[in-house]
């Protein structure tokens, strides 16, 4: 590579600063631009693009989270959707246990779909999660502990390729399964839904939305500084080199297990604050969430945007969501699949690294030619992995 | 000096493309509200759900363009709208205020799983527009902004099983379902009323399995075992749409017949059975409130319309459907009553609105938002056809909070002042379901 | 009640030829009362023909199980549709003259069950052996006590062994829980009853009465011992049975992503639209026969299996060609790239067949079942049990004996080698992927046997089958036969506890803890490189 090896590189790069630059200016301009204009003006943004931009930034961490494990450590999750759907269930237990009287049924705690199946106490499971710093804390630990526990038997066990990407598929599925499961009491195929308030506010109010929405461009924000930080550090060193050989840096006395279980949690962690600002901004958590399918398309938005660019996580889960939207209704609707479908084959073909690491290529090719010093390195991963 | 004034100007690029890509999505002013009125089609086209849901989605528009003929809507020419929420019910929620906030429709037709009626409900309250869901569902529930065109669990699991009591002098009860909120409901409903009618809980086998489950032998095999204590037995099944073909298969194959065990379903139309071959299968029964094969002149001329505008003369027609067109005359008649489409106006006007059903009669909305509807059972029969073996004598008013479960047997709904209440409890004389 | 009627009359008959006059105006009532098409009426009718003894019953009986039976004309009368559609009159069976329009007298369960009676006890005097061994079933199912004057007159006469034991058989189910009967009747019953040995004689054991003598207590509670320890043994026989269906459905889905992903190192997401495409293969073939040729109908599956593995095998390789080739080392991104060709796959089949299920019939050597002991084996389980088992020995034999295939395991082994040995790496690259496809489809026509034909169909066999190659141990076709044999017994061995749910979760948990056990799968590949 090239002169970055000598001194560490800065912990907010070019295009990082970029990121955190429209990040900045979308918490100022979309709340701006949703409450103090006049609903028909042509520059207004109504509360729904406020919700789906939001759910669009939860989906960025999310990824972010992704390109943390995959990118750097070479661990490619095909059940990285668990941990979002299990830091959204814990904010979905916090949120059923604010709803209060206000059930159809009027029951002061349990929740509707405990009364109809005629349950008659609020399982242990459920004691705490009316208070917020319970339920916050267990946004973090719910999936920071699956991943703990999963991490430390398959890391240990040198678990790797293929074998870990099927096995984190397996766990996902039997969660998928288990929530299903009416007699789990996590509300079952309906999941949680019918929110009335977060902390008081009003779940549907504008400004609440608006709060939501800052929130979780904020939490993208600090979720990229801090995989930078990891990622630059020292530490972050010795997992790109697990990534690329681990064997030789077990060779070297370090303990790749540890520092993959490191990563690894904390990717889960980011992946359960993602999915607790998800919830109340779609307004519904359901076992779906689980699905293995759904963890597949996260790996397709880091691939779609750049695999170990981080930026790239974001900017894929952000463009393929959009991509959805856009085209699953009007006139494309029937045929959205295919458009979809042909994006991923197009990218895999044409864009191996993703955009924003072609991206990072042609710029460092064109600076190479213009021997321009200081071109950051492309983090380019293995291929074969 | 030059490297960060490119760096600013490449900022300042990005910036406008994310300014631009939310300008595009702000720019939403409708510019043809004024010449037609919108209708919202909200059903899956893709996914595991688009199966049941994409007829769904083509009823409405074949009721838009005959609406249309006949000069639309006060005098306005109906417009469909169609988003494909792709059975993700999260995406539900969101195509749902996509429909309302940008596209402003007047209207929406859709959902068919509980949880994506579920996941839309709040967007349907907050926003103050109006829902027609077409499914029958497990009740419980009665929304301001909803209407019920589908069967709650009386209109169809209860009469069905009092005619196997009656006519097939079953004693003994498998209650096999999916394990989601219709079939735990619909059972518990189902048990408690069997209950009420002395059948012994050593009777009763209840069984869930999971969403597409696919290896019945286990299952079928106990059924049979069950079965053959002496007693005549028979399966209500509220099996899931996917799963079903294996299952009637595997029933089929282990040689249970429907003079043995007949299975009663209420999740098993036309449209599942032409997936299906029914010749094994003759006898089996199944639970609606219209079939195909009714024979009316109305029906004769809807199918036909209706194959007209498919351009297939072997599409079948099914219950959800027929629950479909009478949600879309009733809200035109509605719309027509009230002047406007201002939901305001038209939920109110709705209460009360008769329109013919396709089996010669009428059925009426009533004030707990659900409406009125014969019972129909039908056999299958060879040719992946119901043969209608019994009729309920009159309507029947959808019970949407069942009197058999514990929660809901003190509450009712009614829309209409004074009470304006979805969840009135008798008992305490307050609205808010049990609330002290 | 019916039933006991009708046999008694039958023996009646057997006894002393009755005249048959006064019956011939019972069967004209009985036409009368069928030409109301009210079910009541019906089974009414039934009835009375079953007990007229009149040599038209049998027919008339006969033609309302087909649906020929049909009635018109004000007022109402009935006719039996003969061949090509013409009318006969049900007695004479001559053609009316002035037929009117007509519809098929209606049948529900209960007048089925009421013709299976009718035409059971018509038939308890049958020259033919088969038929009276049906009614003898027929009433031994009934355990109608009134029957049992009969039954004793119809026994006394039979001379064909096998009936002659299903008659004892109905007698004894229905002697034993009646009141009355002398304990050695009763006991004897309980022997006859007892040697079935199975579920229904167990239904019947318990039926003894509780103020029976002791003797008559003990006999059948020893009998109720003996039968349930003979049926735990052949039930645990019965879900290994199931579980190794379970396990050929397993490893035909898999078998095929053993050389995509196995082999090749593909990950192909797109393995199950293959599985998908084959059952649709089956679809469009019977859709033909049935429109061009319907006596084929029972080869359609016969045909099916090359078709389908033709034609999954040319999409497999047009797939290979136009896209995998480029990502080759690159096998994460063989999962996107496949992925979003099953997205295109799934959504070209619901817009070019629409998004319902579509009917595949089962040929009639796949219909029904059969037993062993207490053991019951359904024709279309054991037949995806055989044919799993061949396509697996015949891609085996592909593998191992022919030229293509020591070509695709010297490529997939040392690519560059294999290539200066003179080996066209390319077109065995599109070999290999299209076999796998081809396998993949060959299982799709197997699987339009047993679910949904649908454009969903494959995504619920996709994780299975990642499942079964990575438990049994990847490139080993072995390791994925084993692999999906053993997932089967062990789900099947596991749902009668824990129900299907918990089952396929502890399945889950199994499998993941295994393979902390064995990282590489069951049948790990040796090798010097300590990375794979």
């Amino acid at each position: 590579m090239s002169t970055s090896e000598t001194r560490p590189p800065a912990l907010l790069t070019t295009s990082g600063l970029v990121f955190l630059g429209v990040l900045g200016a979308a918490v100022v301009l979309v709340p701006a631009l949703n409450l103090l204009t006049a609903p028909d003006s042509a520059l207004h943004v109504p509360t729904y693009v406020v919700s789906l931009l939001g759910k669009y930034l939860t989906y960025a961490l999310l990824a972010l989270s992704v390109d943390l494990i995959w990118g750097y450590v070479g661990i490619l999750s095909l059940g990285h959707g668990a941990f979002f759907a299990l830091g959204g269930y814990a904010m979905g237990m916090y949120l059923m246990r604010q709803i209060g009287p206000r059930g159809v049924y009027g029951d002061p705690v349990l929740p509707d779909f405990m009364v109809f199946l005629n349950w008659k106490e609020l399982p242990w499971f459920w004691y705490g999660f009316d208070l917020f710093p319970f339920a916050a804390l267990m946004v973090l630990l719910a999936p920071g502990i699956l991943a703990l526990v999963f991490g430390w038997f398959a890391f240990r066990s040198r678990v790797t390729g293929v074998y870990l990407s099927i096995i984190t598929q397996a766990m996902t599925f039997a969660l998928l399964l288990a929530f299903f499961r009416n007699d789990m009491g996590f509300g079952g195929n309906n999941g949680l839904t019918d929110f009335k308030d977060i902390l008081g506010f009003n779940i549907q109010a504008d400004g609440t939305r608006v709060v939501l929405f800052v929130l979780s461009a904020v939490a993208l924000g600090l979720g990229y500084v801090l995989c930078r930080f990891l990622v630059r550090s020292h530490f972050g060193k010795v997992l790109v080199a697990i990534r690329d050989a681990e064997t030789r840096v077990r060779f070297t006395g370090y303990r790749a297990e540890n520092y993959k279980l490191v990563a690894f949690v904390v990717s889960a962690m980011l992946a359960g604050i993602a999915g607790a600002l998800y919830v109340p901004q779609v307004g519904i958590i359901n076992p779906s969430e689980f699905s293995p399918a759904n963890s597949i398309e996260i790996i397709v938005w880091v691939a779609v945007g750049g695999r170990g660019t981080l930026v790239g996580a974001a900017l894929g889960a952000v463009l393929v969501n959009y991509a959805k939207t856009y085209f699953t209704s009007g006139l494309l609707a029937p045929y959205w699949l295919f458009m979809l479908g042909g994006l991923f084959v197009a990218v895999t073909l044409f864009l191996p690294k993703g955009i924003v690491g072609t991206f990072y290529d042609w710029r460092a090719r064109r600076r190479a030619s213009d021997d321009i010093p200081g071109a950051e390195p492309a983090a380019a991963p293995k291929p074969a992995e | 000096m030059l490297n960060l004034f490119t760096q600013a100007r490449r900022a300042a690029g990005r910036a406008a493309v994310g300014a631009a890509t939310l300008a595009l999505a702000a720019a939403s002013v409708p510019a043809h509200a004024q010449e037609t009125i919108k209708v919202g089609v909200l059903h899956s086209l893709s996914g595991t759900m688009a199966i049941s849901e994409t007829t769904l989605k083509d009823t409405v528009l074949f009721m838009v363009q005959e609406q249309n003929a006949k000069g639309g809507v006060l005098g306005k020419k109906l417009e469909a709208v169609v988003v494909d929420p792709a059975s993700n019910w999260p995406l539900f929620a969101e195509k749902a205020r996509e429909l309302i906030e940008k596209e402003k429709v007047a209207v929406v037709f859709g959902c068919w799983t509980s949880v994506s009626r579920k996941s839309v409900l709040p967007v349907f309250k907050e926003l103050n527009s109006i829902l027609f869901y077409p499914v029958q569902y497990e009740g419980e529930e009665s929304e301001r902004n909803v209407f019920y065109t589908g069967a709650a669990p009386n209109q169809q699991a209860i009469p069905a099983v009092d005619y196997l009591m009656e006519n097939e002098g079953v004693k003994r009860w498998v209650l096999a379902g999916t394990d989601y909120v219709y079939p735990r409901t619909t059972n518990k409903i189902l048990e408690a009323y069997l209950k009420s009618k002395g059948v012994a809980a050593e009777d009763i086998m209840i069984n869930y399995t999971p969403f597409g489950h696919s290896d019945w032998q286990t299952i079928v095999a106990d059924i049979k075992k069950f079965g053959s204590a002496g007693k005549k037995t028979a399966v209500v099944s509220t099996i899931n749409g996917d799963a079903n073909v294996p299952f009637y298969k595997e029933l089929g194959n282990q040689g249970i017949k429907a003079t043995d065990i007949p299975v009663v379903a209420f999740s098993v139309g036309e449209e599942e059975l032409a997936g299906i071959d029914t010749k094994p299968l003759v006898g089996h029964l199944a639970a609606w409130n219209y079939f195909q094969s009714v024979d009316t002149p109305e029906n004769e001329e809807f199918i036909k319309k209706w194959r007209g505008y498919i351009k297939n003369d072997k599409r079948v027609t099914n219950d959800p459907m027929e629950a479909t067109v009478i949600g879309f005359e009733m809200w035109v008649k509605a719309v027509e009553k009230a002047g406007t489409t201002e939901p305001d106006k038209v939920i109110p006007a709705l209460i009360g609105v008769s329109v013919p059903n396709l089996s010669g009669g009428f059925s009426t909305m009533m004030p707990n938002h659900h409406i009125t509807k014969p019972v129909l059972i039908g056999e299958i029969k060879d040719d992946g056809q119901f043969d209608i073996v019994e009729q309920t004598p009159g309507l029947i008013v959808a019970e949407e909070w069942s009197p058999y479960l514990e929660g809901s047997k003190d509450l009712i709904a009614d829309w209409r002042s004074p009470l304006n209440c979805g969840n009135f409890n008798v008992k305490t004389g307050k609205c808010g379901g049990a609330g002290q | 009640m019916l039933l006991a009627l009708a046999v008694l009359s039958a023996a009646a008959l057997s006894a002393a030829a009755l005249a048959g006059r006064a019956e011939a105006q019972d069967v004209g009532g009985a036409l009368a009362q069928l030409a109301t098409n009210k079910y009541d009426d019906t089974e009414a009718a039934l009835s009375v023909l079953a007990l007229s003894g009149d040599p038209a019953a049998v027919g008339i009986v006969s033609a309302l199980a087909e649906g020929r039976l049909v009635f018109g004309g004000t007022p109402p009368r009935v006719f039996i549709q003969g061949e090509g559609g013409a009318l006969l009159d049900p007695l004479t069976r001559q053609p009316v003259a002035d037929a009117p329009a007509v519809k098929p007298v209606r049948v529900n369960n209960r007048v089925r069950r009421a013709i299976e009676a009718a035409s059971g006890a018509l038939s308890l005097v049958s020259p033919d052996p088969a038929k009276r061994l049906e009614a003898a079933q027929a009433v031994g199912r009934s355990r109608d006590v009134a029957a049992l004057p009969a039954l004793d007159a119809v026994l006394a006469k039979e001379t064909d062994p096998k009936v002659k034991s299903a008659l004892a058989l109905a007698r004894a189910s229905i002697v034993i829980g009646q009141a009355g009967v002398s304990e050695a009747d009763r006991i004897a019953a309980i022997e006859v009853v007892g040697a079935q040995g199975n579920q229904d004689a167990l239904a019947l054991l318990r039926s003894v009465p509780a103020d029976a003598s002791p003797a008559v207590k003990d006999a059948a509670a020893a009998a109720i011992a003996g039968i349930e320890r003979n049926l735990a043994l052949w039930g645990a026989a019965q879900n290994v049975w199931y579980g190794l269906s379970l396990g050929s459905v397993l490893l035909l889905a898999a078998i095929g992503l053993a050389i995509t992903f196995g082999v090749m190192g593909v990950i192909n997401m797109a393995h199950g639209e293959m599985v998908m495409l084959g059952a649709y293969t089956t679809f469009v073939v019977q859709e033909l026969i049935r429109t061009h040729n319907p006596g084929l109908f029972d080869w359609s599956l016969i045909i099916a299996i090359p078709l389908a593995f033709l034609f999954t095998g040319l999409i497999g390789v047009i797939i290979e060609r136009t896209v995998i080739r480029f990502l080759y080392g690159r096998a994460l991104e063989t999962l996107l790239a496949t992925w979003g060709i099953s997205l295109i796959l799934q959504q070209a089949i619901r817009t070019l067949f629409g998004p319902t299920n579509r009917e595949v019939g089962a040929p009639s050597w796949m219909s029904g079942s059969f037993e062993i002991g207490q053991l019951s084996i359904t024709y279309g389980r054991l037949w995806i049990i055989v044919f799993a088992l061949l396509v697996f020995v015949a891609l085996l034999a592909v593998l191992r004996l022919t030229r293509i295939g020591l070509e695709m395991r010297a490529v997939t082994q040392n690519r560059r080698m294999a290539a200066s040995m003179g080996i066209r790496t390319n077109w065995v690259d599109a070999m290999t992927f299209g076999l796998g496809s081809g396998i993949a489809g060959m299982a799709g026509v197997a699987l339009s046997q047993i679910d949904n034909v649908s454009p969903n169909l494959g995504q619920s066999y996709i994780i299975d089958s990642f499942l079964v190659v990575v438990f049994g141990g990847v490139g080993n076709l072995w390791g994925t036969l084993v692999g999906a044999m053993s997932l089967g017994v062990a789900n099947k061995l596991l749902e009668p506890y824990a129900g299907a749910v918990l089952g396929k979760i502890a399945l889950l948990v199994i499998v993941i803890l295994f393979i902390q056990k064995r990282p590489r799968g069951l049948f790990a590949l040796k090798g010097r490189s300590i990375e794979a």
